[in-house]
């Protein structure tokens, strides 16, 4: 036994005779059966296994699950309490940003942790915060817009075909 | 009672689709309630008034899950608040080809969905009709309702569906499409039916399936394409925490079957990969590739600057340039590239001795249930492959040897398994876009007009005698039938490096050099580009080289001079900045892109970019301006800074620490415009790709004068200013 506890998503998980170097996202996936967090490169580069530790973003991949022990870790399937989705999540449907869709939640989470910090963010720093998460289908002007639905912010360059709402 | 409706094929009546309804005995079809209309494969009726339309492509982000389902609703007049999509099974008998591939899916689509909807659309007015006991020409519908204003009745969809599932289906010749002044869906902006799953996290992709007692599979190719696996120490392996087994698996139809290699099976996703590293494979690389990159560059650089084998010769190229006016010439070089999918290549399968069930991320799934079969020796009607939502596609997923590496791994372990590749895994063992070589001359008449066009194409050959998949230049390419004087050699050089089709295969490369050098020739004719290629398409017409797939110069000239009003062509750019224009057919669809650069010592950020398009009407507006967006934004990632190379058949760019992605802060705007006049709508998954990095390339000449002829462009010292 690891004797590794922790939170997901509210609810206490004691990690049993998990490897404690087992990443957490594999952790989250395949014992835990959340597969919303995703596998897209294994060496944090792409971030679409972005959740929040403590309220951080992490990358998932490249987390021991022991370095988790004893935290609060929020994946995409909890960010909506009691159902009620986040105004981030209901932006990303309004403005239709999902392509594949692949890397959606990792880009949500990572935009769910810059307005906890940033609530009126501007243009650059929206770039800044989501540097890290790649979208393969190139949906980026959407999420930039989607964001600033959500924090009721305006873009400093419109984007008029991108940012169109449904 | 139920009418079902089965549709079948007439092959050379005109391409048509012509339905046939057979109505079966009372109570003999268990699938469909009594009171349902289950008016033909695609949709069902229930007696509540909702509808359950079948979204029968995979959805890989070309938007198809919703468009398709938009297309039935709009003839059937359903509002789409009412409309639930379902992902149909795979059966290409019952839904025709079910492939996401060269941007067919609305093409081939729009016709047969518009008559499945019109069809219960006719037979919902005629139990109207009949219940009314008033001619069928005097009930409309609208808003899920058949009215009859003269006696001011009306039903609702639902009240009908029992009647009218009585009914026999109309003659063919009796269901009326809407025209498009009719349409109330079709144009509009609909979201993704997938979206707030994805917001949420539900597991909706290959990669997030379940089933019981799964267990988890990570499986070990040769370094090089070709190599097989001599010995392996899987007593070891086999002895790891959580390994459930470890095992050697032969080649077969390789690299697009099975590839040699080492399955490990564990518990979990992290115990396969983490016995993995312990893993030692003595490999036989005898007949394994020994490619590289430089070699073949290097090698294709001197081969074309000497003559080819003739592949298309129309007039007479050679004394034309030698009569022209003026003569100039270039070369330009592509990379290899890897498709890069963010969802890396996965399957969960389970093998039986009765049959297989799949589970796979494919654009071809009828196609991967049948190597499946074939490879597991099974009869293919025990095979169940199920379709569920793609991370990407690019084309990558036409193939399915991740699907033969489950289903053997799975037979062989006798468990259910999910395979998932490593990103490194998916890099190494693509089947890449082929890189290639172009040695261009062409000739100016006096007064500066196209008068010879000279191009010498190296590319790659796996088998010696023709070019490997998606490496040859086909009839057609832009501006052959445009030029009088037009003549293409060609010469194969062996590689045994995998190719297959790329987002747009051949136009992706092609576009590059066909509008950097027309660029060049405009210029040295100084001439005004946008008037050079307007000349250049001539008097309207259609050109016809296959099956009815030439372009119309017509409507190329039209998305040409838009784009120029878009972007205010010719208008004077501050120092440093510059215009650029190019222009591309492919995949049936018309696309002119203008892109505006900013370049300080060879950073470069592009500040926006317009897209006018020609892909007849638009079915989902959102769908459509995501697609154009997105093509142009990847053919701009990839022109700065993506390539793969080999050495000594190894793949070197492995993970995206050294592929480059296009990030956020170098996403330029796009803005989008569609002419629409054309009636029949084509696909969008790929033809607004591949004018995008020429036309930056040409706003980077006009901007700074240097002319760019490698990509990608960080060969050249280049890079994103943000």
């Amino acid at each position: 036994m690891n004797n590794i506890s922790l939170s997901v998503n509210g609810k206490p998980v004691s990690a049993g005779d998990a490897d404690p170097e087992m990443p957490l996202l594999w952790y989250l996936r395949d014992v835990l059966g959340l597969p919303g967090t995703k596998f897209g490169c294994g060496i944090g580069q792409c971030g679409a296994c972005t959740v929040h530790l403590n309220g951080s973003p992490i990358r998932s991949c490249s987390l021991p699950l022991a370095a988790a022990a004893d935290a609060e870790i929020t994946t995409i399937e909890g960010l909506a309490a009691g159902g009620q989705l986040t105004a981030l999540q209901e932006a990303w449907i309004e403005l239709d940003v999902p392509q594949c869709g692949y890397c959606q939640a990792g880009q949500i989470m990572s935009a769910s942790a810059l307005l906890a910090s940033n609530p009126k963010p501007t243009d650059a720093d929206i770039d800044s915060a989501m540097a890290g998460n790649l979208c393969r289908c190139h949906t980026y002007q959407r999420i930039r817009a989607a964001i600033h639905r959500a924090a009721g912010s305006r873009p400093n360059t419109t984007d008029e075909t991108s940012g169109s709402s449904l | 009672m139920s009418v079902r409706l089965t549709r079948r094929q007439l092959l050379g009546a005109g391409g048509g689709l012509v339905v046939a309804f057979t109505i079966p005995a009372c109570g003999s079809d268990a699938k469909a309630p009594a009171a349902d209309l289950a008016s033909n494969a695609w949709l069902t009726l229930k007696p509540d008034g909702s509808a359950t339309i079948f979204a029968t492509h995979p959805e890989i982000g070309q938007g198809v899950k919703t468009t398709l389902p938009m297309i039935v609703a709009e003839e059937l007049d359903m509002p789409w608040e009412r409309v639930t999509v379902t992902q149909a099974p795979v059966d290409e008998a019952t839904f025709g080809r079910q492939v996401a591939g060269g941007s067919t899916s609305i093409r081939n689509s729009w016709e047969p969905l518009r008559r499945a909807g019109a069809t219960a659309r006719a037979l919902l007015r005629q139990a109207a009709a009949e219940s009314w006991d008033v001619p069928i020409e005097e009930c409309e519908t609208g808003n899920a309702q058949v009215t009859h204003q003269a006696s001011g009745q009306s039903l609702d969809y639902g009240e009908l569906t029992e009647r009218a599932s009585a009914l026999k289906a109309p003659a063919e010749s009796q269901i009326e499409l809407k025209s498009p002044d009719q349409y109330r869906l079709v144009g509009t902006r609909i979201g993704g039916v997938d979206n707030r799953s994805i917001v949420t996290g539900q597991p909706l992709f290959g990669i997030d399936q379940d089933l019981p007692d799964l267990r988890f599979a990570t499986y070990v190719r040769a370094p090089a394409t070709g190599g097989t696996v001599a010995e392996a120490n899987l007593a070891d392996i086999q002895a790891l925490p959580g390994v459930v087994d470890a095992f050697v698996l032969e080649p077969a139809q390789q690299p697009r079957g099975l590839r040699g290699g080492v399955a490990i099976v564990a518990e979990t996703t992290w115990q396969a990969l983490k016995a993995r590293r312990q893993l030692q494979v003595e490999w036989n690389l005898d007949d394994a590739s020994k490619d590289s990159w430089d070699a073949l560059r290097s090698d294709g650089m001197q081969r074309a600057a000497q003559s080819g084998d003739t592949l298309f010769d129309d007039g007479n190229a050679e004394r034309a340039l030698a009569s022209a006016q003026q003569q100039i010439s270039a070369s330009y070089v592509y990379p290899f590239l890897p498709h890069a999918p963010l969802e890396p290549q996965n399957c969960t399968a389970s093998v039986t001795g009765r049959g297989a069930e799949i589970w796979a991320p494919s654009q071809t799934p009828a196609r991967g249930a049948s190597l499946a079969a074939e490879i597991c020796g099974l009869d293919p009607k025990r095979v169940v492959m199920h379709q569920t939502r793609i991370g990407g596609g690019f084309g990558r997923r036409l193939y399915n040897d991740y699907v033969v590496e489950a289903v053997a791994i799975s037979q062989r372990a006798g468990m259910p398994v999910k395979l998932t590749w490593t990103r490194e895994d998916d890099m190494a063992n693509d089947l890449y876009r082929p890189g290639g070589l172009h040695h261009l001359k062409g000739g100016l008449d006096k007064k500066g007009r196209l008068s010879a066009w000279h191009n010498h194409f190296v590319t790659v050959t796996s088998d010696g005698e023709k070019p490997s998949s998606s490496a040859g230049m086909r009839q057609g390419s832009f501006p052959q039938h445009l030029v009088k004087n037009y003549r293409v050699e060609q010469t194969l050089l062996p590689s045994a490096i995998p190719t297959g089709a790329w987002r747009a295969p051949g136009s992706n490369a092609l576009a590059f050099v066909s509008n950097g050098f027309l660029h060049e020739l405009s210029s040295t004719a100084n001439r005004d580009h946008l008037e050079f290629l307007l000349e250049l398409m001539g008097r309207d017409r259609q050109l016809s080289w296959r099956r009815g797939s030439g372009m119309d110069t017509g409507r190329a000239k039209a998305v040409l001079e838009a784009v120029g009003r878009q972007s205010n062509w010719g208008r004077p750019m501050p120092a440093g900045q510059g215009q650029g224009l190019a222009f591309y057919y492919s995949h049936r669809g018309y696309f002119a892109e203008v892109a505006e650069v900013t370049v300080e010592a060879k950073r470069l950020k592009v500040d926006r970019v317009f897209a006018c398009g020609d892909v007849g009407p638009i079915i989902n507006r959102s769908m459509a301006e995501h697609q154009v967006v997105g093509s142009v934004s990847d053919g701009l990632s990839t022109m700065m800074g993506l390539e793969i190379t080999f050495t000594d058949g190894r793949a070197n760019q492995t993970n995206f620490d050294r592929y480059p992605m296009m990030r956020m802060p170098s996403a330029p705007p796009v803005e989008v415009q569609f002419l629409e006049d054309n009636p029949s709508p084509t696909g969008l998954g790929e033809p607004a790709l591949p004018p995008a990095a020429p036309a930056v390339v040409n706003a980077i000449f006009a901007a700074t004068g240097e002319r760019l002829r490698e990509l990608p462009l960080t060969k050249g010292g280049w890079s994103w200013m943000a």
